[in-house]
């Protein structure tokens, strides 16, 4: 096990240099991501056009692989509909979790966190950005607003 | 306590090399590299003494306590009440009766402020906590807040993380009726002046607990001399095994409690109409306890005393003025808590590397250190960090150590250029 197959060169970028970060004003939906086991904070906003994420920013303080992959998420979902935002949710969590999986083409540069299942304990670090995702879609349609602003992993 | 920045530590010098030989787990490696295990403060390795005092136990000596005439039911009891009153010569207790057995200092403060402050305290009547508390010496409190209606008071910390003691003795008032502070900070290695705080708590009428967690393992606690009502810890810090811990209490204070929870071998006698309670300790330690957990917590208070106590603060003092020296030499560290009074514990942050990250690549190394907020995100927030990562040292490190995390910390800045 090499650490450069965790910490690739694609995630230390967007770790140093995260893509679409800060405030999206005006948004239609917002979530709070909340990793209790090491501090790390995320906010995501959404702007959307039906069903269509049209932009997505997100911010917040974390560690290179969870603020990593947030960065990649916010270039990967950028002008894409629910359903394939829910497909490729799926694919990334096999990608996290499951030993064999192979890294699918259509992954693009999220395969580059293919090294995080070999660390069980930072697997959440790189889900966390999604499941705030999925509580922000959630809520872009929920007029009654009865889902959680905040996401925990705990 | 023995370790300080200010005063020399002379004294009898540890035989290092022939302790590493008492710990077979330190033979283990990790990640391809021998272990370097930095995270006592977490919990300590059990030396073989411990790990074969349980095993004999277990293996020949195993009953329950308190209930048989047989020889095995006798045996257990004996062990169990003999590793209590080893407990009570460690911290200079008055009496085996202030001796409860509880599963760690979580237990024993929580304890006390449902069996202690819960009964006792109104609206108005104030809790005093210090700012660098464990969140075991915080949320207890916090729920006693919310069940009588008293309230929390902080006591500040500088940015060193040292109690500002002024400060703390101006919160005291005729309402505070108790003080529940950490002897050791186990997030910054701060030694509270905990005799200073006894002192001006009692001349208010309040009482104190002390959270010895981080204490008992680094330096010679005496509960008489410090004066204090309550002192908590976990044996799993200490050499022991988990799932033990003690609370002290005096001896007036816990005659003068309910007891906490109900069970067998905490009644003298059970009626439907009516159930009278037993004495103290037993009062407190409803159920089948600990028993091979209090064996082992006595093997391993056996294990230090014949070490020394002065002679393992004298040696981890050393480690900790290296580390810092050392640490402070690589570009982009900066050490987090630099009181004047300091034992066995390094915090430190690196720039542009996130503690989470630090902690991965370290252990990639064969370097276990925690990080994270170490369970006081009061204390992170005030020092404006999400984490650090904390060395923590033991009887079992040596110089080397040091080095290897030294190297480890290389290899992170080399990974993150």
């Amino acid at each position: 096990m090499d650490l450069k197959d965790l910490y690739r060169d694609v995630i230390l970028d967007h770790n140093k240099k995260p893509r679409n970060f800060g405030k999206l004003e005006p948004a239609d939906s917002s979530a709070d991501g909340h990793n209790p086991l090491c501090g790390d904070r995320l906010t995501v906003f959404l702007r959307m056009s039906g069903e269509r994420v049209e932009d997505i920013r997100f911010e917040g303080k974390g560690c290179a692989i969870s603020t990593a992959s947030a960065s990649l998420m916010t270039e990967a979902i950028k002008g894409k509909d629910k359903a394939d935002i829910g497909t490729l949710f799926g694919k990334i969590h096999s990608l996290l979790t499951q030993q064999t999986a192979v890294a699918d083409p259509s992954l693009g540069k999220l395969a580059a966190l293919s090294g995080v299942r070999e660390y069980p304990a930072r697997v959440k670090c790189a889900s966390l950005c999604w499941h705030t995702l999925n509580a922000a879609l959630e809520r872009s349609t929920d007029a009654r607003n009865e889902t959680p602003a905040t996401v925990s992993t705990e | 306590m023995a370790a300080t920045a200010s005063q020399a530590v002379p004294g009898p010098v540890l035989d290092v090399e022939r302790v590493r030989r008492d710990f077979p787990i330190l033979d283990r490696t990790v990640n391809g590299h021998p272990l370097v295990y930095l995270d006592s403060g977490a919990s300590s390795q059990r030396p073989v003494a411990v790990l074969r005092a349980v095993e004999e136990y277990e293996t020949h000596s195993h009953a329950n306590i308190h209930r048989g005439v047989h020889a095995l039911s006798q045996a257990a009891t004996e062990a169990f009440e003999g590793a209590r009153e080893r407990v009570r010569r460690y911290i200079n207790a008055r009496s085996t009766k202030e001796i409860i057995f509880v599963r760690g200092t979580t237990e024993a403060i929580n304890l006390v402020a449902q069996s202690f402050a819960r009964p006792r305290f109104r609206a108005g009547d104030e809790i005093i906590v210090t700012a660098l508390e464990h969140h075991a010496n915080i949320v207890p409190w916090q729920m006693v807040c919310e069940q009588t209606g008293c309230t929390l008071k902080v006591a500040p910390i500088n940015k060193r993380g040292e109690l500002l003691f002024d400060e703390y003795v101006k919160l005291l008032s005729p309402r505070t009726k108790l003080v529940a502070i950490a002897h050791v900070s186990n997030a910054l290695g701060t030694i509270l002046p905990v005799k200073r705080i006894v002192d001006t708590a009692h001349a208010h009428g309040a009482v104190v607990l002390v959270d010895g967690a981080q204490a008992v393992p680094h330096a010679h606690v005496d509960v008489r001399a410090l004066g204090c009502d309550f002192y908590a810890f976990s044996g799993h810090k200490v050499y022991g095994p988990t799932g033990i811990g003690v609370l002290y209490g005096r001896e007036e204070l816990l005659q003068s409690m309910p007891p906490w929870q109900g069970g067998g071998d905490m009644i003298l006698t059970v009626s439907f109409e009516k159930t009278t309670y037993a004495d103290l300790p037993a009062k407190f330690e409803a159920g089948t306890p600990n028993i091979s957990g209090a064996v082992g917590l006595a093997a391993a208070m056996d294990y230090v005393e014949s070490l020394g106590i002065d002679a393992i603060a004298a040696h981890e003092h050393r480690l900790v003025e290296l580390a810092t020296a050392e640490l402070q030499k690589i570009p982009g560290i900066q050490i987090v808590g630099t009181a004047a009074n300091k034992a066995s514990i390094v915090s430190f942050t690196l720039d542009g590397v996130h503690p989470h990250d630090l902690g991965t690549i370290l252990d990639h190394e064969g370097v276990a250190v925690r990080t994270g907020h170490h369970c006081a995100m009061p204390l992170m927030t005030f020092l404006g960090l999400p984490a650090t990562a904390r060395a923590s040292f033991g009887v079992y490190n040596t110089e080397k150590d040091v080095a290897s995390l030294v190297a480890a910390l290389g290899k992170a800045r080399e990974v993150f250029g």
